[in-house]
C-alpha cells in the first residue's frame, strides 16, 4: 500500500511539473497582472448574465469600431450560455447593421438590414484597410482573443487598465502608448476605456474597472461560447467516473481476493 | 501461443473456427497467462490502447468537418468549436488526447526501462514500440500544424527546416517536403494526409507489438522467468481486465479534468492566433512532449549535429537492449542501476524544462549539460554498469515475494547461479 501511494506521488508530480512547464512557457515577461473575481472560474463557473450584456454593449460601442469578431454570429447572443438577449432583442440588435450581400439576379451587390444568422460586421473591408485606419498596426480579431494572449483574460483585464504616462527614458514614437501589461510595454491602441464612456442601462456604474471586467468577460464568452455546458458535463463526467471507478475496485479487490496476490 | 488446443463447444462456433480461428485467438487472450505480480505501472498497454482509439474516433469525426485548406483551416476550426454538435468535446478530447497519449506512453516507455523489459527475449517487443513512438510524433506534430494557427505555420517551419542540414540534399528535400518554396497549401494538405495515415500504421503496429509480447509473454516487477501458465500466474480474464479497467479509469479522471476545465493549458496561446507568414512569434515551442528532444536540438551549435543528436537520442533507444550489458532484469535487484535510473528521469524531465526556455544563457548552459549526460548514461554508465554492479539475490519465482515481502535469502539464488 504505502508502494501505491509513492507511486501515485511520483505520477502526480510529474503531471505537476507538466503543467507548471506549461503555464511557465507561456506567461508574458511584463508586470504582475491585475486579478479579479471571474464567475466561469471554477468547477461549476458561469458567466454573469448582467457583465456579458453590459461587455457586449462595451464591445458594440467601443472596440467594434476597430476590432472584428469575425466567427461570432448575432443568433449566438441569444443562445444559453451566452448574454441570452431575447429573440427580439437579438433581430433588433442584428437589424441595426447593414449587411452587404449579394450579387442579387442584375449581377449587383446591394446592402439589407442584419438577420440574426449574419456573422457580426466587419468594421473594415480586409486586413489592408484596417492596417491603413490604424497607423500601421492591424487591431486583432476579437473571436478568441482571450485565448489567444498568454495570460488570458487577466491580461487582458490588466492591459485595459494599464495605460500610464511613460517613465522617463522611455521616448515613444508617435501614435504609440505606453502600457505597463503589454509585451514590450508599447502598444498602438490609445486608452480605449474611460469613465463613463458608456451608459449602462441597468445602472451599473461605467467605471473603468468596470467596463474592463464587462466587456472581458463578454470576450471570454466569445471565445469559449460553449464554457458553460462544458463545465455542467464535465462535473457529471467526472462524478460518474468516480462512481465507476469505486464500483470497478470493489469488483477488483472481490475478484482478486481468489489469487494470493495484492492488488 | 497457447499451450491447449481449444474447441469451440457449440457445432457452429467449431464449423467457423476450423475456417477461421478466431474464437481460438479469443481464447488465447482471454487465457493469456500473465504474472500475477504485475503493479499498475504495467496497466499503461491497456491505457495506451484506449489513447489510440480515442484519437482515432475523435479524429475521424474532427475529419468530417475540417478542412484542409490554408485560407479555410483556422475557420474549420472554429466551426467545430462553435457550431459542430460537442464539436468542442470532440475537438478538446483529440487535442488534450495526444497529450494524455505521450503521458502516458512515457510512463509506459520508464517502466519498460525501470524493469528490464526490452531486455531478451523482448528486443522485439522493445523497438516496435520505438517505432510506434517515432511514429506518434510524427502525428502529433503534423496534427499540431492543422489548425493553422501561428505556432502551426512557425513548427512546421523550423522543424522542415531541420532537413536543410542534410549537406548536398538538403534544401531539396525541403522544397520537396513543403511542396513549393515555403510552408503553404500543399504542406498542409501532405501533412493533413499523412496525419490520417499514421493511426493506421500505429493500429497495425500496435497488433505486432501485443503479438510480440505473447511469444515470451510480460516481463513482470521482479524480471524473472517464470513459467506459464503456474501458480505465479493469472489468466488475462478477468484479473488483469478488471485491473487495467480500474487504472484506466482512473486516467480518464484526469483527462476529464483537462478537457473539462482547462482544455488549452497544455496547448500554446499563440496557435489562437491564424497562421501569418509574415509574423514571427517570440518563442517559438513545440508541444511540451517534444520538448526534450527540442532541448536537446538546440544544445549543439552546429545545426546538422544538432539534427543528428536528437535523432540520435531517439533511435539509441532501439539499440538499448545491446548497450544495456546486465543479466538481471529488474532495478530492484540492481542498486546501482536503479540510482543512475532515477538520475535519467531528472535529466529527461530537465531537458523537458529547458526546452522550454530560451537558448540562452543558464538555460542553454544545463540544457548542454543534460544532454552531454543523456548520451553518457546510455553509451557509458549502461556498459559498464552490467560488469561492474554486484546486484541483489533474486527469487526463484514471484510468489516468494509476493507472500513474504522482502525476498528472502533462503530461497534465493545467488548472482553467479543465474548467470550460468
Amino acid at each position: 500500500m504505502i508502494n501505491k501511494v509513492k507511486n501515485l506521488i511520483k505520477l502526480l508530480s510529474i503531471l505537476a511539473f507538466i503543467s507548471l512547464a506549461s503555464t511557465n512557457a507561456n506567461s508574458a515577461e511584463t508586470a504582475k497582472l491585475l486579478k479579479t473575481d471571474w464567475s466561469f472560474k471554477g468547477l461549476f463557473g458561469k458567466f454573469d448574465r448582467g457583465a456579458l450584456q453590459r461587455g457586449y454593449q462595451v464591445y458594440t460601442e467601443v472596440c467594434a469600431s476597430c476590432h472584428s469578431m469575425k466567427y461570432v454570429s448575432y443568433r449566438n447572443l441569444g443562445e444559453k450560455g451566452g448574454p441570452e438577449f431575447s429573440e427580439a432583442e437579438v433581430k433588433a440588435i442584428a437589424a441595426s447593421f447593414e449587411v452587404t450581400d449579394g450579387p442579387n439576379a442584375d449581377g449587383e451587390m446591394f446592402t439589407r438590414p442584419g438577420k440574426p444568422s449574419d456573422k457580426f460586421v466587419l468594421p473594415y473591408e480586409n486586413v489592408k484597410a484596417a492596417q491603413a485606419a490604424n497607423g500601421g498596426a492591424y487591431p486583432p480579431d476579437m473571436s478568441v482573443l482571450v485565448k489567444a494572449r498568454g495570460g488570458g483574460v487577466d491580461y487582458i483585464y490588466s492591459l485595459l487598465q494599464g495605460y500610464e504616462e511613460a517613465p522617463s527614458g522611455i521616448t515613444l514614437d508617435e501614435g504609440v502608448h505606453y502600457n505597463k501589461y503589454m509585451y514590450g510595454n508599447k502598444i498602438r491602441m490609445a486608452a480605449p476605456l474611460s469613465d463613463d464612456l458608456v451608459e449602462y442601462g441597468d445602472g451599473t456604474k461605467a467605471s473603468v474597472e468596470q467596463m474592463s471586467k464587462d466587456v472581458t468577460t463578454f470576450l471570454m464568452w466569445a471565445a469559449e461560447p460553449h464554457l458553460e455546458s462544458r463545465h455542467q458535463m464535465g462535473f457529471k463526467a467526472i462524478v460518474y467516473l468516480i462512481i465507476l471507478t469505486i464500483l470497478v475496485y470493489f469488483s477488483m479487490k472481490k475478484i482478486w481476493s481468489r489469487v494470493e496476490s495484492e492488488v | 501461443m497457447s499451450d491447449h488446443e481449444y474447441t469451440p463447444s457449440s457445432k457452429v462456433g467449431k464449423w467457423f473456427n476450423d475456417r477461421l480461428p478466431l474464437l481460438t485467438l479469443a481464447n488465447h487472450l482471454t487465457d493469456y497467462p500473465t504474472p500475477k505480480n504485475l503493479n499498475y505501472w504495467w496497466t499503461f498497454g491497456g491505457i495506451l490502447t484506449f489513447c489510440l482509439i480515442t484519437q482515432i474516433v475523435t479524429g475521424l469525426t474532427l475529419a468530417m468537418h475540417y478542412i484542409a485548406h490554408a485560407d479555410m483551416a483556422f475557420e474549420s476550426v472554429e466551426h467545430i468549436m462553435r457550431d459542430v454538435n460537442y464539436g468542442w468535446l470532440i475537438r478538446y478530447i483529440h487535442a488534450n488526447g495526444a497529450s494524455m497519449f505521450f503521458l502516458a506512453v512515457y510512463i509506459h516507455i520508464f517502466r519498460s526501462l525501470f524493469y528490464g523489459s526490452y531486455k531478451s527475449p523482448r528486443e522485439i517487443i522493445w523497438i516496435i514500440g520505438i517505432i510506434i513512438y517515432l511514429l506518434m510524433m510524427a502525428a502529433a506534430f503534423m496534427g499540431y500544424v492543422l489548425p493553422w494557427g501561428q505556432m502551426s505555420f512557425w513548427g512546421a517551419t523550423v522543424i522542415t527546416n531541420l532537413f536543410s542540414a542534410i549537406p548536398l540534399v538538403g534544401e531539396g528535400i525541403v522544397t520537396w517536403l513543403w511542396g513549393g518554396y515555403s510552408v503553404d497549401n500543399p504542406t498542409l494538405t501532405r501533412f493533413f494526409t499523412l496525419h490520417y495515415l499514421i493511426p493506421f500504421l500505429i493500429l497495425g503496429l500496435v497488433v505486432l507489438h501485443i503479438w510480440a509480447l505473447h511469444v515470451p509473454g510480460n516481463n513482470n516487477p521482479v524480471g524473472i522467468d517464470i513459467k506459464k501458465p503456474s501458480k505465479d500466474t493469472v489468466p488475462f480474464h478477468p484479473y488483469i481486465v478488471i485491473k487495467d479497467g480500474f487504472a484506466l479509469l482512473m486516467f480518464m479522471i484526469v483527462f476529464a479534468f483537462f478537457v473539462f476545465y482547462s482544455p488549452n493549458i497544455l496547448g500554446h496561446a499563440d496557435n489562437y492566433i491564424e497562421a501569418n507568414p509574415m509574423v514571427t512569434p517570440a518563442h517559438i515551442v513545440p508541444e511540451w512532449y517534444l520538448l526534450p528532444f527540442y532541448a536537446i536540438l538546440r544544445s549543439v551549435p552546429d545545426k546538422l549535429l544538432g539534427v543528428v543528436a536528437m535523432l540520435s537520442a531517439i533511435l539509441i533507444l532501439a539499440v538499448l537492449p545491446w548497450l544495456d550489458t546486465s543479466k538481471i532484469r529488474s532495478a530492484v535487484f540492481r542498486p546501482l542501476y536503479k540510482q543512475f535510473y532515477w538520475i535519467l528521469v531528472a535529466d529527461v524531465l530537465i531537458l523537458g524544462y529547458m526546452g522550454a526556455m530560451p537558448a540562452e544563457g543558464l538555460y542553454l548552459l544545463i540544457a548542454r549539460v543534460a544532454t552531454a549526460y543523456y548520451f553518457l548514461h546510455f553509451l557509458v554508465i549502461l556498459p559498464v554498469l552490467g560488469f561492474k554492479e554486484k546486484t541483489l539475490p533474486v527469487p526463484l519465482s514471484i510468489t516468494e515475494p509476493v507472500l513474504g515481502g522482502a525476498p528472502n535469502l533462503a530461497t534465493a539464488k545467488n548472482k553467479e547461479s543465474i548467470d550460468k
